[in-house]
């Protein structure tokens, strides 16, 4: 069984960084309903190789992120597998990958500028710049920020390519669980969604929790979700290959 | 979607390019000019990104584009926004309708995924760039410049179950789409020789750039 060691908040907010080993587990839980954590990864040994939501999207023909999607980089591995996904409406749940960040200018055209002296660490912070202090601790700017990942946002769109975030599966206690393939440097916040609208800047914390992922299974389901995550795992593999011993991800 | 065709004339142009089935262009286009890129002979897709010519490190992006908008696809009037939220150029002139921003571009990494590891030596549109900016230090475009671009000519629609798959292109012979720069910017087409998948109709073919000031 799969054993977790660290638990942690974040505040709705918040933005945190950390390298994540192959073998990791990372599983985050919306504790108040509302949540958005958005995500990259990054190649510890090689910073230029990065999350590439195209190449995630394309390879698994899909739009939304959701259980046995495989998260891919440019290099045609895979950072992280989604191997848990649980919604408490059982419709499971759908995650963003192609609307960014909020910004300084969205932020503040809905619930007002940022403003440490007033607010404290209650300030109105937005996704892009949490992104960019986090990058900026590894030499990464503006130039190494690809699209991101937003967990929990579900955004659904027309047959016009119109596109909207769907509240509807929103809800204290949903969580999603990652495995990761390779080693990985996580960069996350927790600030609002772009496409969300609420009254109120949306202060919703997210649990965060680090562990040790059960051995890959040869009849593993994300590595079986397509065939396509079978030669993603193939290349993971290749570049593991003289430490493949100490491991039975293969 | 939204045709609408340019009262421009390719005789009063001021630069065109033939640019070859599997090749690059890479080149600077002032603020105010008007290029138009054109299919040539059908089901044609050119793989294409934008910088601030001042600052690579600002350049298209697919997400705020997206977000800006609210619209996933890109056709006339859309503004194409960079990461640092600023207008780079508009699309003033489209008569194929409907242009992809999600799909990305063939790289011989994503073929080995998505066709089979032994395809990884295949001709693949990050190559292309990555050949452009080592032949053209003078643009100072790295590797960690190179991101999310646009498909023109290529339509991949998103079902409201959220599919996403990549149809049979709904170009043609001589479609084209017109843009005008807001900005100085830095354009680098790779013109996808991409062979497994309909994208280019199996069959990779010319495009051409016309510009006019």
């Amino acid at each position: 069984m799969s054993k977790i060691f660290y638990t942690t908040t974040i505040p709705g907010n918040g933005h945190w960084s950390l390298e994540l080993r192959r073998g990791s587990l990372l599983k985050m839980t919306d504790l108040e309903g509302g949540a958005n954590i958005g995500m990259l990864f990054y190649n510890p040994r090689n910073l230029l190789e990065r999350y590439n939501a195209p190449d995630t999207l394309k390879c698994q023909h899909t739009f939304k992120l959701q259980r046995g999607n495989c998260l891919y980089s440019d290099m045609g591995r895979i950072f992280a597998s989604i191997v848990e996904d649980h919604s408490v409406n059982g419709e499971g749940n759908w995650h963003d990958t192609v609307c960014g960040n909020s910004t300084t200018k969205t932020v503040e055209e809905h619930w007002g500028k940022r403003d440490y002296q007033k607010d404290r660490n209650q300030w109105l912070q937005n996704g892009y710049d949490a992104f960019l202090v986090e990058l900026a601790k590894y030499g990464l700017g503006r130039a190494d920020m690809a699209s991101n990942i937003n967990w929990f946002s579900k955004v659904i769109a027309d047959d016009a390519g119109n596109i909207k975030l769907d509240y509807k599966n929103q809800s204290a206690g949903n969580s999603v669980t990652l495995r990761f393939e390779m080693d990985t440097l996580v960069v996350l916040h927790a600030c609002p969604h772009p496409l969300n609208i609420s009254e109120q800047y949306p202060f919703k914390s997210v649990q965060i929790e680090l562990g040790e992922a059960d051995p890959v299974s040869d009849d593993d389901y994300c590595k079986n979700f397509r065939e396509e995550n079978q030669r993603g795992f193939k290349n993971n593999e290749l570049y593991y290959l003289a430490t493949k011993n100490q491991f039975s991800h293969t | 979607m939204s045709l609408v065709q340019s009262n421009l004339h390719p005789e009063t142009a001021t630069a065109r390019h033939n640019v070859k089935a599997g090749d690059y262009f890479l080149g600077e286009i002032k603020q105010g000019q008007t290029f138009r890129i054109v299919d040539l002979e059908g089901n044609q897709a050119a793989d294409v990104l934008f910088y601030n010519a001042k600052d690579p490190s600002e350049r298209y992006s697919a997400m705020d584009t997206i977000r800006t908008q609210g619209n996933l696809y890109l056709s006339a009037g859309t503004k194409l926004i960079s990461n640092a939220s600023n207008e780079l150029l508009e699309i003033v002139a489209d008569t194929c309708g409907r242009h992809d921003t999600l799909g990305g571009a063939c790289a011989t990494e994503s073929n080995t995924v998505r066709y089979s590891l032994e395809k990884r030596c295949m001709h693949a549109c990050r190559d292309s760039w990555m050949l452009a900016i080592a032949e053209h230090p003078e643009f100072n475009i790295r590797k960690r410049d190179i991101t999310h671009n646009i498909n023109f000519f290529m339509n991949v629609p998103v079902t409201a179950q959220g599919g996403l798959t990549f149809e049979d292109g709904i170009s043609a012979p001589g479609k084209y789409v017109e843009l005008k720069a807001k900005m100085d910017i830095v354009m680098l087409i790779s013109n996808c020789p991409q062979l497994n998948n309909p994208c280019n109709g199996y069959n990779p073919t010319p495009i051409e750039v016309i510009v006019w000031n």
